[in-house]
């Protein structure tokens, strides 16, 4: 089977993409390893919600008018409805069930071979995700007492999977501290081990913190205005939930509902959890840049002349630790029964027979467009833009990233004209210019 | 030199060179291999003194400008003789100085003039667990604390960013706070 443009993933990103490419009449199909949304309905826990409230899902040539709460979090049935009605919208030329196992270059381009079949194309967008593979320290895995049930968010979908008794929740961005808060409420004893975070109310003066990002512009700043674009690109997730409407879950919040903290989980020995002791200077690290984004707010309400329209600044209680926070915990003998790895997520090329990745297995890539001719990449962090791992962001990003795609096939479509004649015609054809340049190779 | 109409600030910290290291290094990952060494020799009671001339690092052996060498001892209290500073307090200055060059070349790269930085070091310890008297009670520091004063042409909040970045890339901060495999052997 053939195709220009293959695209690989039928979420958001690769729907997003499958839109622009309709709006350029390029030929392409959606391959979708499972169902539309299929990573949503497949690797998210229950309760969970869209952390971006719902006005801020605005994907290309779609006006959704389903009723919904527009300043409201999608719960994971809402958001699977939303990209449905989305793909369904936009005719997207999906072919689920049809796993990707490898994508290889070709003369012309790109060949795909699936659990259906094998495609050929001239070019191949990626946008299978970026978390699909849990980080889970390996060494500190493999060296946890056997008594203890190790988990990833993959694998949670709520506290009752979990034996009574003490977890240990490894890391407090967005996924530990949501993990942490329901897994104390179901009665268990919750030990959150906090490395770098980032500490950010819900609501601030009136507004979701996403509307400020979103309106003064903090959401849009590109990748090529960036210091160090390897830095941003590992920033941690927010400490956000899409729960209890506009409730702030900072480590405050953990505290008040009885999670006790330590530092990072940095070693296991002798079944003992040991904990570094930098956890007051993660604390203040977070504090300073919470506040340097509210400060950056402020002074854009200044600006604009909206001080009258908006609630007044306000400034948030400096984040609380214990004078002497735990350094060490013995799991077993302190009833710890489950660690829940909440330390990131990774995409999976493992199936990328390209190469185009870096010695830490990371893709090369110029604001998407991958070191590859032809390959192209959405939906990871700070991609094109900070919203770039955003629903919000995938449509802009997809909006650059197929004018880029496009110019490409056209220029590839001259060198294949190109070659075609070479080829088909053999010496009888050829122009002069063509059989200068094929005698002199 | 490009004429920029930047705020001049002078730290004494190279970070061009320092910028120009992180973007080499980079590149190249096994030069950024360093070894450091430090020979000692007891000198007599609990005195001793360690040198350190040569190390490892970007993928040759290196070198000191000259030998440096630090005497440590017990106070007269431990019925010693008092002939250098106690290997605790060495931790102490191992992280004073580590903090205090990080906050340095921080204020370098974010252009904040330090005119003043002192730092006053505490670690505290029960001697119980040296002198094998309560099993429960660790050897080591059982806490550190750092007081920073620091005038410079900064913000109260830009000042405490500053402390705070240091520890994040601090190696004897990383040492204290985080646990290290310590092999010793005897040939």
């Amino acid at each position: 089977m053939r195709t220009d443009v293959v695209i690989v993933g039928a979420g958001h990103a690769g729907l997003a993409m499958s839109r622009r490419l309709g709006e350029r009449s390029i030929d392409h199909v959606v391959l979708e390893r499972g169902e539309v949304a299929n990573s949503w309905k497949t690797e998210r826990w229950d309760s969970l919600r869209l952390l971006t409230p719902t006005w801020q899902s605005r994907l290309p040539g779609f006006a959704d008018a389903s009723g919904e709460d527009p300043h409201g979090f999608r719960t994971m049935p809402e958001t699977i409805a939303f990209l449905e009605r989305y793909a369904w919208a936009i005719s997207a030329p999906v072919h689920q069930h049809t796993a990707v196992n490898s994508v290889r270059r070709t003369e012309e381009g790109y060949a795909v071979q699936t659990s259906r079949g094998a495609w050929r194309s001239r070019a191949v967008v990626l946008a299978s995700g970026a978390c699909n593979i849990a980080n889970v320290p390996r060494q500190l895995a493999a060296a946890l007492p056997a008594a203890v049930a190790s988990f990833t968010p993959h694998q949670y979908r709520n506290p009752s999977q979990l034996e009574q008794g003490g977890v240990l929740v490894v890391g407090a961005s967005a996924t530990g501290v949501q993990l942490a808060e329901e897994i104390q409420r179901s009665g268990r004893q919750v030990t959150l081990a906090v490395a770098e975070h980032i500490r950010m109310p819900r609501r601030y003066r009136g507004r979701d913190i996403q509307w400020w990002m979103d309106a003064a512009g903090i959401l849009d700043l590109r990748h090529d205005e960036v210091d160090d674009l390897g830095r941003v690109r590992e920033v941690p997730s927010l400490q956000l939930t899409g729960n209890d409407q506009g409730r702030m879950l900072d480590l405050n919040a953990l505290t008040a509902s009885g999670v006790r903290l330590a530092g990072r989980l940095a070693g296991l020995r002798d079944g003992k959890a040991l904990f570094s002791g930098a956890l007051a200077n993660q604390v203040a690290l977070s504090d300073l840049k919470m506040n340097r984004l509210l400060d950056a707010i402020d002074g854009w309400v200044s600006e604009k002349g909206l001080e009258g329209e908006v609630p007044p600044p306000e400034r948030f209680e400096p984040t609380r630790i214990e004078a002497s926070p735990p350094l060490a915990l013995d799991l077993v003998r302190g009833g710890i029964r489950t660690v829940l790895w909440a330390t990131g997520f990774r995409p999976d090329y493992s199936w990328l027979e390209v190469p185009a990745l870096d010695r830490k297995g990371r893709l090369r890539h110029d604001g998407g467009v991958v070191d590859a001719p032809g390959l192209y990449v959405m939906g990871l962090p700070f991609l094109r833009r900070r919203k770039s791992a955003l629903i919000d962001g995938a449509g802009e990003d997809a909006r650059e990233l197929s004018a880029h795609l496009a110019t490409h096939l056209d220029q590839r479509a001259g060198i294949d004209l190109l070659m075609r004649s070479t080829m088909s015609g053999g010496t009888k054809f050829t122009s002069s210019v063509l059989s200068a340049s094929t005698s002199s190779t | 030199m490009t004429a920029v109409a930047e705020k001049q600030v002078q730290n004494g910290v190279n970070v061009e060179a320092l910028l120009g290291a992180r973007e080499a290094l980079s590149k190249a990952p096994e030069a950024a291999r360093f070894n450091w060494k430090a020979t000692s020799k007891w000198v007599g009671g609990t005195h001793t003194r360690t040198h350190m001339k040569s190390f490892f690092g970007l993928g040759g052996d290196q070198s000191h400008k000259s030998e440096f060498s630090f005497d440590t001892d017990h106070p007269e209290i431990f019925a010693s003789e008092d002939k250098g500073a106690t290997p605790v307090e060495m931790v102490l200055t191992g992280l004073a100085g580590c903090l205090t060059a990080g906050v340095a070349a921080v204020a370098q790269m974010r252009k904040i003039q330090l005119r003043s930085v002192k730092a006053t070091l505490e670690g505290s310890m029960d001697i119980q667990g040296i002198l094998g008297i309560d099993s429960d009670v660790r050897n080591g520091f059982d806490g550190v604390t750092v007081k920073f004063e620091i005038d410079a042409d900064a913000t109260k909040q830009e000042i405490e960013a500053l402390v705070a970045q240091s520890q994040k890339r601090s190696a004897v901060y990383d040492i204290l706070t985080n646990p290290t495999n310590v092999t010793v052997s005897v040939s």
